[in-house]
């Protein structure tokens, strides 16, 4: 009975410990708000007066809404095309591993896992150049293609789960393989699809090196190539350099602060499958 | 017959594109190795010789050697402190689900964006404390110091990394059943005894999935380094991953870093297969 009761000194030790994430975030946001003469010493005191014009100064510099737009147009669209492609892919694996063909095929894709992306990294930019792919829409293709390994292997553990008996029935109502997977078995992996999802949402929002490597334009830039792009003109301006990184980070957080039971469940069910 | 056809329908268009984006590159890069070209113009057929200069050259060892030093503390730093905080976490304390959507708000952050600002940390906030506290050893920039910077990239790296690994201890703790702990206790077990002998090996196949993952991670750190110290001071934290990208892109090795990367590549598959034989071995005999 008394071993249910909860323990105050751990509470607390743990409460410590959480303050190793916190604390730099609190950083950043103090940063921020502060004027470049305010910057000296350990930085973690409060701004005296908060400079909200750091905000609308990175905001020009770095050219905030086109950043963002680019990295949620890439986002949104790799998420959309890979829920609707891997799953569909997985479908046909997972229904037909009886065949060598599909077997083959199964360990085709998921085999990717083990390669890392610099062994391909210089062919693909020659490729996606060559095609005229070194843009946006280029990026989304190899976030759905380059997914396909770990999601196939995700999606087809998942489908094997799922009864064939529920196909067989609208199969004899006369439905095709095709209506019987968009109309029973997608609306079935809707948990599968949230990890795939959120899984591809995280990928494509924070990557660094596929967007450094494709993209040709300055107009294509994501977030985090904008703040690497940008590193020479904020060296000596800390404050505005701060502005532009917590904007940055500001629409993963939210997300996750707003879905957060969804979003760690998710990425659980991803990684013990 | 015609459900059957529909299933090829089904794979494809991904066959193709997989082939054209995935293996056809892979099968490139193979081809490069054995070239001399340097990313554009013509080239010629230079056969191993790529290989074979790759180990004379000192700037490659190097690399590996800050790489797997670097991998391997992080590693094993991350996973101790996620299982740590992961035992905290499942047990009598409160505000617990506060405190784990805190403990994983790292792993939905850019690792860039969070280097820049830990380069921020560690150049002016951390000496500025030590100076105040009297601690001359960390009273200057780490990330400046060749010998000391490897160990801010491990900070920056455990920091975001465990935030992943604690969800999946936790969630391997929660399947143990209190009743086997209850018994245990009633046995007389200690803490310790209690983890080590019931515990640690019912929550074995999580640990050998987070190390498998964290070492291949880490062997292929690069966001981290070019937030941090892009690979210096000198070349003292080029890792393998960064000296293929500035070698391979700006530096006319396209061939010879083509090589490198299929080493690399060669390595890191027998790396993770030998992790997972070894752990799964362990898993079996706990």
């Amino acid at each position: 009975m008394l071993s249910r009761s909860v323990n105050p000194w751990l509470t607390a030790l743990m409460a410590a410990c959480a303050m190793t994430v916190l604390v730099p975030l609190y950083f950043t946001v103090v940063t921020a708000l502060k004027q470049p003469a305010e910057l000296a010493g350990a930085g973690f005191d409060l701004p005296a007066d908060p400079q909200w014009g750091n905000f609308a100064t990175a905001w020009r510099l770095t050219d905030y809404p086109r950043a963002a737009l680019n990295s949620a147009l890439i986002t949104v669209g790799a998420v959309i095309l890979t829920l609707l492609t891997n799953s569909l892919v997985a479908y046909a694996i997972a229904r037909n591993l009886h065949r060598r063909l599909f077997k083959g095929l199964y360990f085709y894709f998921v085999s990717a896992l083990f390669v890392p992306f610099p062994i391909i990294m210089l062919p693909v930019i020659k490729q996606t150049a060559l095609l005229g792919l070194d843009n946006q829409l280029g990026l989304i293709l190899l976030y759905v293609v380059y997914g396909l390994a770990f999601n196939i292997f995700l999606y087809v553990g998942y489908i094997k789960s799922i009864p064939r008996a529920l196909e067989e029935a609208a199969r004899t109502d006369g439905a095709g393989t095709w209506t019987v997977f968009w109309k029973v078995i997608f609306p079935l992996l809707a948990p599968m699809n949230a990890t795939v999802g959120i899984l591809t949402f995280l990928w494509a929002w924070n990557d660094f090196l596929l967007p450094l490597v494709v993209l040709s334009s300055p107009s294509a830039r994501t977030l985090p190539l904008v703040q690497y792009v940008f590193q020479s003109q904020f060296a000596t301006d800390y404050t505005t350099a701060f502005a532009s990184y917590l904007m940055a980070l500001a629409p993963a957080l939210l997300v996750y602060l707003l879905a957060q039971r969804w979003v760690i469940s998710g990425v659980l069910r991803g990684a013990i499958k | 017959m015609t459900t059957s056809r529909a299933y090829y329908w089904m794979v494809l268009p991904a066959l193709l594109l997989f082939l054209v984006f995935h293996t056809v590159p892979v099968l490139q890069g193979f081809y490069y190795s054995l070239t001399d070209s340097p990313g554009y113009g013509s080239y010629g057929f230079v056969g191993l010789r790529n290989y074979a200069n790759l180990f004379r050259d000192d700037r490659i060892l190097d690399a590996y050697l800050f790489t797997f030093r670097f991998a391997v503390v992080a590693t094993v730093l991350t996973n101790a402190l996620a299982l740590a905080v992961a035992l905290g976490l499942n047990a009598r304390i409160g505000f617990r689900t506060a405190l784990r959507g805190i403990f994983f708000i790292p792993n939905v952050l850019a690792i860039l964006i969070i280097g820049y600002i830990f380069n921020y940390l560690f150049a002016n906030s951390l000496p500025a404390i030590a100076q105040a506290l009297g601690i001359t050893a960390l009273s200057t920039n780490i990330l400046a110091d060749p010998g000391l910077a490897w160990l801010g990239i491990v900070a920056v790296a455990t920091w975001q990394a465990a935030a992943f690994n604690i969800i999946i201890y936790l969630a391997g703790l929660q399947t143990i059943s209190d009743d086997v702990r209850e018994a245990a206790t009633i046995d007389g077990a200690g803490a310790w005894r209690q983890f080590r002998s019931i515990v640690f090996p019912l929550i074995a196949p999580f640990f050998t999935i987070n190390m498998v993952l964290s070492l291949k991670n880490f062997l292929q750190v690069f966001d981290h380094i070019v937030a941090l110290t892009n690979g210096g001071p000198g070349t003292a934290t080029t890792s393998v991953s960064l000296l293929i990208y500035s070698g391979g892109l700006e530096g006319g090795e396209y061939a010879y870093q083509t090589a490198n990367a299929v080493v690399y590549f060669l390595v890191i598959v027998a790396v993770s297969a030998f992790q997972l034989r070894v752990l799964q071995r362990r898993e079996m005999s706990a």
